[in-house]
């Protein structure tokens, strides 16, 4: 089975609509989505559609930091994050945020752990940056692999001399052998607002047939997505930021 | 672990007999169960794992079943199967034919031909993996066999890197190095990401092969191993006074101590093997005893600032140490476009602080029977042409160590410019082509044209520039490309 991977949508339809259609020439069959599906992009409420039609056929999805934000506090937020979480409230239905509130901060399923930021403290959202942080997180998600995004780069992390953790950058469209004997972390990337200076979309494909993990980069429209922010009138920093991947 | 016997079926192979028991693996013959015929002998590797096993052999494993299956091409054996861990772990692959390199090393000192010979086909081997982004780190004689062909395979990548995959060694700093003979300076201070290992390993088996001795002996202990951190071994020649300056040459180059100062590719070692009156030779290649205290003393001080770790993808190190081929024209040594073809040479040297650069004039075959002087004779026009590539390529100023002149005889320039791209591992070919209206040298243009549509690498195609608007009127459907 392969399960398509895929967080920090960020209200970005263009590139969800694109990672999806790529994962759809892949034999993806399940979908997992690893929380902050909004802030930032222009689209909230399309990308909650779109998301919440797959949870209810099965998909798995967490919550971040920017959904919380919508019913929550947005108050320790930059003031870039801060405008479009309000753009996001006005956009969203009841509906569309109830759905948010009801998403679980973690996912455990046989020998896999879906989380936004860690699975040490979930709820603290702490960001994945070193080997000890990766190291933290395996231990509490006591899993054999582990999926999280929020740091919007592409990281793999492995227990080479277990407990410790090594980080690996990985390759885009190679398949990394992720074996059952080792702790794996994987940091996905994002779907809609990539940081390392590519602006194509970031997403990750696992098959536990082998176990391997693929992590894929997908060009898309994202001038267009840049328009699109500009055009419902949030900050330019956040169009500037998809159109230059960084 | 279960106690592996002949008639047992392990994932659909049947164990046929053992074939050997090795420090880490044991080595069996299977056969498809299900009667499947591959057109070759399967082996099946065992790793020995247990509780009075080192980890090493596990994390081997590994390794080895996450790169042997990526690897491609003829210079490694092709991948079948690889086994769950949890349950029977296997390697089953190509039982690749041919005769060790260590049977054939055996009763060296061999003669200079055979190592130039068998040094070039393992050098084209490591380049190959190489460029496959891929570094051994296990380099020595049991881990090579030479086919029946003369072409190298290279076995056993427990201890490989590939860039493509997370590194399982990296952080087993205890058994991170390879062979004792063998293992490069930077491999002892815990490098795993530097292709030059390979190079350094490779200059250990040459001087096996030339000399019957390994270059620091078989130390026993890490410490007795750190002598090659700074110092050079005795030179070939003082073991076997027979071997040319030239192949010492090679030899102390790949086993610099320091990376950068050895050969940057083995595509470089495999192509000076082949043209030993290429080999431009330094004091090493005439040096006659091991080096004195105090020269090992200074060399050793100096060294203490070259350990540092840099992170080379093999691909990118390769692609930084381009091999330059550039297609010469010496029958007509006036032609307008030599101007540009030379400096458009001088460019691309001076992009690149690591390069080599062949140069290579394809003549036509003397005709014999025609009546003339020397010049005409075969050996005669070899020299003339000789002389106008040097001519040539003395004005771009470049250091001589990084060019070589080849004149080919030849009724097919196109084909034979290709083949010797091909035999020498060519990144970029630069060749001249006249202007789309110069039907005078309309043959050299479908050169130009044909090396481009086949060559295997980059093309740079030169021209001189046209000042004229109306020559860049092009007539459709009259260039194809």
């Amino acid at each position: 089975m392969k399960i398509a991977l895929l967080s920090d949508i960020h209200g970005n339809l263009q590139a969800l609509h694109a990672c999806l259609a790529d994962a759809g020439t892949r034999d993806v069959t399940r979908y997992a989505f690893l929380g902050d599906l909004v802030g930032y992009g222009a689209d909230p409420h399309g990308v909650i559609d779109i998301v919440a039609d797959y949870v209810a056929r099965g998909a798995i999805a967490v919550r971040g930091n920017h959904d919380e934000a919508i019913y929550g506090t947005a108050l320790y937020m930059n003031e870039m994050a801060r405008t479009s979480i309000d753009y996001a409230r006005k956009a969203l239905t009841r509906e569309q945020i109830a759905f948010l509130k009801n998403l679980p901060m973690i996912v455990r399923e046989q020998t896999r752990c879906f989380v936004h930021a860690s699975a040490a403290s979930p709820e603290k959202y702490p960001y994945i940056d070193s080997p000890t942080a990766a190291m933290q997180c395996a231990a509490a998600a006591a899993s054999v692999h582990t999926f999280c995004g929020h740091v919007h780069e592409q990281r793999l992390y492995f227990a080479a001399q277990a407990p410790r953790m090594t980080l690996f950058s990985p390759t885009p469209g190679v398949a990394v052998p992720v074996p059952v004997h080792r702790q794996w972390v994987a940091l996905i990337g994002s779907v809609g607002q990539p940081r390392d200076r590519n602006p194509r979309a970031s997403y990750a494909i696992f098959d536990d047939a082998q176990p391997a993990l693929t992590f894929c980069r997908v060009s898309y429209d994202h001038r267009a997505a840049a328009a699109r922010i500009r055009e419902v009138g949030l900050p330019e920093a956040i169009a500037y930021r998809v159109e230059c991947g960084f | 672990m279960v106690n592996l016997k002949p008639g047992m079926v392990i994932d659909g192979f049947r164990i046929v007999e053992r074939l050997h028991a090795g420090g880490t693996a044991y080595l069996f013959k299977v056969e498809p169960a299900d009667g499947a015929v591959y057109g070759f002998t399967l082996i099946m590797k065992v790793p020995k794992i247990g509780r009075d096993q080192p980890t090493e052999s596990i994390i081997g494993f590994e390794t080895e079943a996450m790169i042997l299956p990526v690897l491609q091409g003829s210079h490694v054996p092709r991948f079948i199967a690889a086994g769950d861990l949890a349950q029977v772990p296997h390697l089953t692959m190509e039982w690749v034919q041919g005769t060790g390199l260590a049977t054939i090393a055996a009763p060296a000192p061999l003669p200079t031909e055979q190592v130039a010979n068998i040094g070039a086909a393992v050098a084209d081997a490591v380049h190959d993996l190489h460029q496959q982004n891929t570094i051994h780190h296990d380099l020595k004689p049991d881990n090579v066999i030479i086919g029946d062909d003369g072409n190298a395979i290279l076995l056993d990548f427990g201890f490989a890197h590939h860039a493509h995959f997370p590194d399982l060694l990296a952080e087993e700093k205890r058994f991170a190095a390879g062979s004792a003979p063998y293992v490069s300076p930077e491999q002892l201070t815990g490098s795993r990401d530097d292709p030059r290992s390979d190079i350094f390993a490779l200059g250990a088996v040459l001087y096996e092969l030339a000399t019957g001795k390994l270059p620091f002996g078989t130390p026993d202990s890490v410490n007795a191993m750190k002598n090659r951190l700074w110092t050079s071994p005795t030179p070939p020649r003082a073991h076997v006074p027979e071997i040319p300056p030239w192949l010492q040459e090679i030899i102390l180059r790949c086993l610099e101590p320091n990376s950068a100062t050895r050969y940057q590719t083995a595509a470089h070692v495999a192509f000076d093997l082949r043209h030993p009156d290429q080999v431009l030779l330094t004091p090493r290649a005439t040096r006659s005893e091991h080096p004195s205290f105090m020269t090992q003393f200074k060399l050793w001080w100096r060294s203490r600032d070259d350990r540092r770790a840099q992170n080379r993808k093999p691909q990118i190190h390769i692609s930084r140490s381009p091999v330059i081929m550039v297609a010469i024209d010496t029958s007509h040594p006036d032609d307008e476009r030599h101007p540009a073809l030379q400096w458009t040479a001088r460019q691309l040297a001076s992009l690149n602080l690591e390069f080599r650069m062949i140069c290579v004039s394809a003549i036509r075959v003397a005709s014999l029977g025609e009546a003339g002087g020397v010049a005409d004779t075969s050996s005669g026009l070899q020299l003339v042409h000789k002389v106008r590539l040097r001519n040539w390529v003395e004005p771009l100023g470049l250091p001589q160590q990084r060019i070589s002149l080849h004149v080919i005889e030849s009724n097919d320039p196109a084909a034979t410019l290709l083949e010797f791209a091909k035999n020498n591992n060519v990144d970029l070919i630069v060749i001249g082509a006249p202007a789309p209206n110069d039907v005078a040298l309309a043959w050299w243009r479908s050169a130009a044209s044909t090396v481009t549509a086949n060559a295997h690498c980059s093309v740079h195609v030169v021209r001189t520039p046209s000042r004229s608007r109306e020559d860049w009127q092009t007539k459709a459907g009259d260039e194809s490309w």
